[in-house]
């Protein structure tokens, strides 16, 4: 009787010779980015991988899943556009925002770091008037039509 | 495992009726072209410090052959090093809300059980680790060092210039294996692989194409609150949250932005009163010393030169008037044709207070070393006494506060 021989998929050979050849400019740029100081360099790398995965994207899904339970689905993207343009500003420039390198910019630029929250706020508050705004005139015009004979 | 919906692994636990092959193939298509960009203006960036021209150039000494494609950067034309590295900057912010959405929309594909189905699916799935790892921690080395937050770990030059190779490395094998299924997806509006998309889909609260509008308006919101630090003028007033938009820093002549003031340098007045200040010229000649006065007394010339920065923003020509130098080569030595030069600042620490630039940029008439800027006498912030203008240069190879030029071959 034969033995069963235990074989391992090995999957499409031109993928592998593709993902090997990777790996090995992979490891060569790996061994010198990760000559200094390579526990940090592993932690943001792989780090940033995990925070976005399992921290930003579940915490926005869940605020847009609280935005949908909380609204009628007609006027969900009147809050979700602004909210989303104005949580991506702050996404990308939150270290001028909230001033985290505030002291640093300020003697390095001569530039006044405190205008940036300020404008932040003013594009919040712009993209959220707007929307509201939009929303109005839908309703009214809804009402209008619904009820022309009124006036 | 049983398919517990309530678990991510299961396709049953993602609802969002938006994914799908063509959703993520547009955005896919988007990066693959916006990617190449970063990639290649990158690249280009890093051959304009002229890296292999001298040590005191060069942030990444053991480069090896990742160094393969360097060339003599050229002094020309003088928008050059503006345009690429305000293409670099201002694409990579706009690219932001696109690669969240390509994560977002293939976020399932993370959970998917068994780990791996061969040996090519499970190096497949680290190389998306380095994929997904990669992107990000260019992104955010990217834009953390545009904004001066300096809590990466390691110097930035290294930093994004390995993490680069080993990003694009991941990136090229991923569009290779993706970008035919990608294309057939958006030309044929085809959904032959309905691995994206959710068993028991939610109700949809908008449309494919309007996630797509969603998409596309956050990255015109944040290239019209982004491009004015690269266009300076009075467009600089547009951009509204990059760190060089809004207001210049001060009014006249030399209210034009600034990379780093005379205070965060370390540059005193007594550093450079006249009486103090004498600049030091090395060469074949042996070593002359020059003060202010003395300079003003050499053959001025001028030229218009923009300053622009390897964060992105730069600004319109400002008027330098100087020496040139090569007059300064030829009092060093060289009358015929001149070599390179290393370049000290009064700085005495900061990563840039030496510079080394090439015989091309040296000989080019345009290159000054500037004692003057749109009329008037250098301000302490851009670089008084005395500092070096040359075209297509990054800032901080024009550098301010000169005090010692030593010509030879480096």
């Amino acid at each position: 009787m034969r033995l069963p021989t235990f074989r391992v998929p090995l999957g499409s050979p031109l993928q592998l010779l593709l993902l090997v050849c990777s790996f090995a400019l992979v490891a060569y740029a790996g061994v010198r980015l990760l000559s200094g100081d390579w526990l940090g360099v592993v932690l943001w790398f792989v780090g940033a991988a995990l925070l976005h995965d399992l921290v930003l994207l579940p915490l926005y899904s869940a605020l847009d899943r609280a935005l949908r339970a909380g609204t009628a689905a007609r006027w969900t993207l009147y809050v979700r556009v602004p909210a989303v343009l104005s949580g991506l500003t702050l996404l990308v420039w939150c270290p001028l925002i909230l001033g985290l390198s505030a002291d640093r910019y300020r003697s390095a630029t001569g530039l006044d770091p405190d205008v940036f929250l300020l404008r932040w706020l003013l594009i919040t508050a712009v993209l959220f008037g707007g929307s509201a705004l939009l929303l109005v005139l839908r309703l009214r015009r809804a009402t209008k039509h619904r009820s022309p004979s009124v006036h | 495992m049983r398919d517990d919906p309530r678990l991510p692994t299961s396709s049953h636990f993602w609802r969002s009726p938006l994914r799908g092959t063509w959703f993520t193939a547009v955005l896919g298509l988007v990066l693959l072209g916006g990617i190449s960009v970063l990639f290649v203006t990158g690249l280009v960036s890093y051959a304009a410090y002229n890296p292999d021209l001298s040590p005191v150039n060069d942030t990444t000494p053991d480069k090896g052959v990742l160094g393969f494609y360097l060339f003599d950067w050229p002094a020309g034309p003088s928008w050059l090093y503006r345009l690429s590295q305000g293409v670099h900057v201002t694409l990579g912010v706009v690219l932001v809300p696109v690669l969240l959405a390509k994560l977002w929309s293939v976020v399932p594909k993370l959970f998917t059980l068994p780990p791996a189905r061969s040996v090519a699916h499970a190096l497949e799935r680290v190389s998306l680790l380095l994929l997904v790892g990669g992107a990000l921690f260019q992104f955010v080395t990217g834009l953390l060092n545009i904004q001066l937050e300096y809590v990466f770990p390691g110097s930035f030059y290294p930093l994004h210039f390995y993490g680069a190779w080993v990003f694009i490395a991941a990136f090229v094998v991923h569009a290779a294996l993706r970008a035919p299924t990608a294309v057939r997806a958006v030309r044929a509006r085809r959904r032959d692989e309905a691995e994206l998309e959710a068993p028991r889909p939610a109700p949809p609260t908008v449309s494919r194409r309007g996630a797509l509008w969603l998409v596309g308006g956050g990255s015109l919101l944040l290239f019209v609150t982004t491009v004015g630090q690269s266009l300076g003028g009075p467009l600089r007033r547009t951009a509204l949250l990059a760190p060089h938009g809004g207001a210049d820093p001060g009014g006249g002549p030399n209210g034009f932005q600034i990379n780093k003031t005379a205070r965060y340098a370390g540059i005193t007045a007594a550093d450079t009163h006249p009486d103090a200040w004498r600049l030091v010229l090395t060469g074949p000649a042996g070593t002359v010393r020059l003060s202010r006065a003395e300079l003003l007394r050499m053959p001025q010339h001028s030229s218009s030169l923009p300053i622009a920065c390897v964060e992105g923003w730069s600004t319109a020509d400002q008027w330098w008037r100087g020496v040139r130098l090569r007059d300064l080569a030829a009092l060093a030595g060289y009358e015929g044709g001149p070599p390179d030069v290393l370049v000290e600042s009064l700085q005495r620490h900061g990563a840039f207070r030496r510079a080394a630039l090439r015989a091309n940029q040296v000989s080019d008439p345009r290159s000054l070393l500037a004692l003057y800027v749109n009329g008037e006498e250098l301000s302490p912030d851009h670089g008084y006494p005395a500092r070096i203008i040359v075209p297509a240069a990054p800032g901080v190879h024009n550098t301010k506060w000169v005090g010692r030029l030593t010509f030879g071959d480096l």
